[in-house]
């Protein structure tokens, strides 16, 4: 897998040499490509549904981008926002009644539960792909799933990252923090004793909770299911992870069991957390904040990918992004026009600009794009390059979506690292709850 | 009126008694119909089904509900809810007619009082769940805060993130939100029994505790069975507040049935195995139902007899 990333990327990097210019693109490589002709139907309307905006640059963007494209195409576009969560039932029972928005921006797994209802935008996926310098392979994974077709056009991904505060690892005795995990232990154990204490969630947190968990699983060759989407979870390697996460444990800020989704934002933006994993919405709101306290802090914030375990390789987990046309539009042409208006890098590097890189690009070409020209936001221009699917090592579909909701991975690692069974138990928990899931 | 000739011959069905009282009551039965008995009709039929979000499903029978069965995670939201709806009644019940007792005195600013009361009924749910909360944050707590200045306590308290003290922290903001709806309508019962009762009772030298005992108490039982049955459906049917508060974590100790159902049908998207944990809900509320109704209103039990 990684040699076939090494010589995808080598190829790519041609492309993406251009950027002193501020396109990214080489003049002679966009027009060779140029094979894209595309005429939105007359009169054509759409609706679009998004997940509501994580920081605020994102949606201003995003909204004056569609007002450039209304006033090119003469396309009016309704756009609504909802909340992450809110957007996945929605897009199924659109896709299940054959009514609703043409457009839907969701995440994960999403574009494998109804793969038929979704329009085939092939054609498009490749127009951008060869234009701009190639997906990332585990794009393919989410919308390429049968190797030939494309169900959807990736967006990007809301990378995770270690979020920590500067002075608090070197008041700990650190430089930086750790690239493995043994040594990743060492700072979190020297943190507590400074006082300055990491933290995970470890309630039932969609977002914060799988993210980091899937790592922990992950990065010590533990996984729900294999290729061949059997449930392995009970196994050596994932008691491994579970006994490494209880050490972890010990060095957290205590609390962390019932933390959702916004606790570790608070708690850190207050001070009192040293490390944490968040996307780079913590790094924006302290950048951006009112408050002159907050924002002082920002030159103290700093981010880090995780640490690689045992297996020897990155192991994270991001929100992924995707785009679908539903086959019922009336507008199938203006939809994909849009999308490719959205996709091209006139109103892409805007976009990625005021967001300060909340999303991740797809798209390889964007690594070289000025938003990662802060240091500080590097580990999240990697996000889409060293992330592992959702439902790794099997498939996508109703199975891999509906174990990541119900908190298996989650649930098992909160309860072998609280002590409240024992790592062997939860493992074997895990594999009862996901194997209803899987079907054996 | 008689000088007007009916136009035609079909408006003369309207002077049946009968068919204008169907017709009356047609809007409402229509009503009841869409938006009750045709959601729960659906619900039950979906529960038999392995249907999924954005895909028809195929008749299963009982296999939801033999999986549910056996699947821990259910077991533990069914001793949540029991626990929490039992736990969470009494404190409501004992609470709420004290209150009711306290209010019926002659108190100054009595409406005013009155109407302070039942702040914490008015308050809608999500925003009440959002600022317990607050109260409950493992890094915020005002109670943690003001425990730690004072010097009692030397590290914050875990109020969600320990199993034990999740589910009683959960319990004590649903009791705070539901005890003025009970004491509320045990005043209004109270006030309906005449002060000549207790004039009786007094010059038949009964205590105040006698007077209670077998005057108030009896009176007041029918407004109690209906008061605690609404009381019971509400709690054991929660939802906002969990969902706010916990998502039903931490290691699912607060998840009840309700919010079970919500996170496996909607989230999870397996809509047959959601309907069938809140199908699963229905014997309990049934049984609630029927105790307040054949129990509790019974003639011996409120003369202050026993059955024998």
């Amino acid at each position: 897998m990684s040699s076939n990333r090494r010589d995808f990327l080598k190829t790519t990097a041609g492309v993406a040499a251009a950027t002193a210019t501020g396109t990214l693109l080489a003049p002679s490589v966009a027009s060779a490509q140029g094979a894209w002709s595309n005429q939105p139907e007359k009169g054509a309307k759409l609706r679009v549904l998004r997940w509501k905006r994580f920081v605020q640059g994102d949606e201003d963007t995003y909204m004056a981008n569609v007002k450039k494209f209304t006033e090119k195409y003469g396309v009016e576009v309704r756009v609504d926002h909802e909340g992450w969560e809110d957007v996945r039932p929605k897009a199924a029972v659109a896709a299940n009644t054959g009514a609703g928005p043409d457009i839907i921006l969701s995440t994960n797994d999403d574009a494998n539960l109804y793969p038929d209802k979704l329009l085939d935008v092939t054609d498009l996926a490749e127009y951008l792909g060869k234009k701009y310098g190639g997906w990332y392979p585990v794009c393919q994974q989410y919308l390429k799933p049968d190797g030939k077709k494309w169900i959807g056009v990736p967006l990007g991904c809301a990378g995770n990252a270690l979020v920590y505060r500067e002075s608090a690892i070197k008041a700990a005795g650190f430089s930086s923090v750790p690239k493995d995990t043994a040594g990743f232990l060492k700072l979190m154990q020297a943190l507590k004793e400074k006082g300055m204490p990491g933290g995970f969630a470890l309630g039932n947190a969609t977002g914060d909770g799988n993210t980091w968990t899937h790592w922990l699983v992950w990065s010590h060759g533990g996984r729900l299911v294999n290729e061949k989407n059997q449930v392995v979870i009970d196994s050596p390697e994932t008691i491994r992870a579970l006994e490494y996460g209880k050490s972890l444990y010990e060095t957290f800020v205590p609390g962390t069991l019932s933390w959702l989704d916004p606790n570790n934002n608070k708690a850190f933006l207050d001070g009192q957390l040293g490390i944490t994993a968040n996307g780079i919405s913590v790094y924006y709101a302290a950048k951006n904040s009112a408050d002159a306290k907050v924002k002082e802090m920002t030159a103290d914030i700093n981010h880090a990918n995780f640490p690689i375990g045992p297996v020897g390789r990155p192991t994270e987990f991001n929100l992924f992004f995707n785009q679908m046309i539903f086959r019922y539009t009336k507008y199938p042409r203006a939809a994909k026009e849009f999308l490719r208006f959205m996709m091209e890098e006139e109103q892409v590097s805007p976009w990625l600009t005021a967001s300060i890189g909340y999303v991740t690009p797809a798209l390889t070409v964007y690594e070289k794009h000025p938003v990662w020209n802060d240091p500080k936001s590097i580990p999240y221009r990697d996000s889409m390059k060293i992330m592992l699917p959702s439902g790794y090592s099997g498939k996508m579909g109703y199975a891999s979506a509906g174990a990541l909701a119900d908190f298996i991975v989650v649930n098992m690692v909160a309860e072998a690292v609280s002590g409240s069974k024992t790592p062997k138990e939860a493992a074997e928990r895990a594999q009862k709850r996901a194997e209803r899931y899987y079907k054996v | 009126m008689t000088s007007a000739a009916p136009p035609a011959g079909g408006t003369r069905w309207l002077d049946n008694r009968n068919v204008l009282g169907a017709l009356f009551m047609l809007p409402a039965a229509v009503l009841l119909l869409a938006f009750l008995t045709y959601p729960l009709g659906l619900g039950v039929w979906l529960g038999f089904t392995d249907t999924k979000i954005g895909r028809p499903g195929e008749w299963v029978g009982f296999e939801n509900y033999e999986f549910l069965w056996g699947d821990s995670v259910t077991r533990l939201a069914l001793f949540n809810t029991l626990f929490y709806t039992l736990v969470a009644s009494i404190f409501k019940f004992g609470l709420g007619l004290w209150l009711a007792l306290l209010l019926n005195k002659h108190l100054p600013f009595k409406a005013f009082i009155r109407a302070i009361v039942l702040l914490p009924f008015i308050v809608p749910t999500a925003l009440s769940a959002i600022a317990f909360w607050w109260i409950y944050d493992a890094q915020f707590s005002v109670i943690s805060w003001v425990l730690t200045k004072a010097g009692l306590i030397d590290r914050y308290i875990d109020f969600l993130g320990d199993p034990w003290n999740a589910r009683f922290s959960t319990i004590a903001a649903n009791i705070w939100r539901g005890v003025p709806f009970v004491a509320i309508c045990l005043l209004a019962g109270l006030q309906t029994i005449s002060p000549s009762y207790y004039e009786a009772a007094s010059l038949d030298g009964a205590t105040p505790w006698q007077q209670f005992r077998y005057v108030t108490l009896p009176l007041l039982t029918p407004i109690i069975a209906v008061v605690m049955t609404f009381s019971v459906l509400f709690t054991f049917t929660d939802f906002q507040l969990i969902y706010v508060l916990t998502r039903g974590g931490p290691l699912n100790a607060t998840h009840l049935m309700a919010t079970l159902s919500f996170q496996r049908a909607i989230p999870g998207g397996s809509l047959g195995e959601g309907a069938a944990l809140a199908v699963a809900m229905v014997p309990f509320l049934l049984a609630a139902i029927l105790f307040s109704y054949f129990g509790l209103q019974r003639r011996r039990w409120q003369q202050g007899g026993g059955d024998a």
